[in-house]
């Protein structure tokens, strides 16, 4: 027998749902490639009537922030508080706020 | 296979999002295939043939889902696990669809249950009919054992049913139309997902490749008869109602032939599985396998026929 890895490589999945502007992070799963990706996310995470668009995309290509440099990056965000459009009043057929 | 389905959408509004579902973009707007639909049975078709060809379908249908619910846990993968499964529900779903015109065309054909049974009609198709009631070709009974066959099966099943439930969308009956047309969009992923693992399996490794190779005569000793039509096939297609197999022969195997073509797999050259008492499944003569098969799924059924589910 040839040499069999022992695992498929892993796969972030995000869906957009019927009423979802944006894909959103489902979940993750194992597949051979690209396209049994897409399959397998169709058959784990739509099977609920969930969604009608997927992206896959292998977790080794995710550029990710480290937890070390939560303070450096996020912190000077935190006392902000004008950067927020907070004092206005949004009028109720403003969809998506 | 109680239809509960309609309850659906109350549960995710009501339970769920406290009665507000607007916001809430997942899992939601189940539509009922049969919305609409004229269940009128044609006036110049006979309900009893109706009824039978339903059941052919349908039965084909409920047999095979349970072959497939078997692998869940048990599946090589967590992935296709699920995804046999999903596959097994949608069966699951043409057949209870089936069963329900096969009984609302002739409740005569209906097991009878004791007084106040709540069981109701397709379930008491499904649950309490003997083997020899049963109208599934034999393909679909089969024990699979391993993946292989699992795929090897599945993809000549979803081929012939692809074809038979393509032609079936153009049914003077309003209900088998409306059937079909849901069943295409599913049986089509159904031969998708079983000719990708046909193809990976006959070029991954030589493990996987003689494993397909061993499963496939086994599978294809019931290919032929997948194509001979029974008489009530032949009656329903004539009254523009249902499709004969026998037409839909040359467009699977071009389909077949294609994926073994890719594949670099020879067209299995198997003795055919022959009638049992001059008959075949249709005629409700089966393998052992499907004794053993109601056996189990009929039990809990059978030991409670005034169970609510």
């Amino acid at each position: 027998m040839s040499e069999v890895r022992d695992e498929w490589p892993l796969y972030e999945i995000f869906v957009r749902g019927k009423r979802g502007l944006n894909h959103v992070h489902v979940g993750s799963l194992h597949a051979a490639d690209d396209e049994m990706a897409l399959r397998h996310a169709r058959d784990v995470y739509t099977r609920r009537n969930e969604g009608v668009s997927i992206w896959a995309v292998r977790s080794d290509q995710i550029a990710a922030s480290s937890p070390d440099e939560k303070d450096p990056l996020f912190a000077p965000a935190g006392d902000k508080v004008y950067r927020h459009p907070t004092f206005y009043d949004i009028p109720d057929d403003v969809p998506h706020m | 296979m109680a239809g509960h389905e309609t309850d659906h959408e109350a549960v995710y509004d009501e339970a769920l999002l406290g009665g507000d579902a607007t916001h809430w973009a997942f899992g939601t707007s189940f539509e009922d295939p049969l919305a609409g639909v004229d269940t009128t049975v044609p006036a110049d078709v006979d309900p009893a043939e109706l009824a039978s060809y339903c059941l052919m379908l349908g039965d084909d249908a409920l047999v095979y889902s349970h072959r497939l619910s078997e692998w869940c846990s048990r599946a090589p993968d967590l992935e296709e696990d699920i995804a046999l499964a999903n596959i097994a529900l949608d069966l699951l779903g043409q057949a209870r669809l089936l069963l329900a015109r096969a009984a609302a065309s002739d409740p005569g054909a209906v097991p009878v249950l004791p007084e106040g049974s709540p069981v109701p009609p397709e379930d008491a198709l499904a649950f309490f009919r003997g083997d020899h009631e049963f109208r599934s070709t034999r393909l679909v009974e089969g024990r699979d054992g391993d993946f292989a066959v699992t795929v090897a099966r599945l993809l000549l099943f979803s081929t012939w049913r692809l074809a038979l439930l393509e032609r079936l969308r153009e049914s003077r009956d309003p209900v088998l139309a409306a059937i079909a047309a849901k069943g295409v969009k599913e049986v089509t992923y159904h031969r998708d997902y079983a000719g990708r693992w046909f193809l990976t399996l006959a070029r991954g490794t030589e493990e996987s490749r003689s494993r397909l190779l061993a499963a496939l005569p086994d599978v294809w000793a019931f290919h032929d008869e997948l194509f001979i039509s029974h008489e009530i096939e032949r009656a329903m297609a004539a009254a523009g109602v249902g499709v004969d197999p026998g037409d839909v022969a040359d467009e699977v195997g071009v389909v077949l032939d294609e994926v073994l073509s890719v594949s670099g797999v020879d067209r299995p050259e198997v003795p055919q599985v022959g009638p049992v008492a001059r008959g075949r499944g249709r005629d409700g003569r089966h393998t052992e396998e499907l004794s053993h098969l109601l056996a189990e799924m009929q039990s809990v059924a059978r030991a409670h026929p005034l169970g609510r589910w």
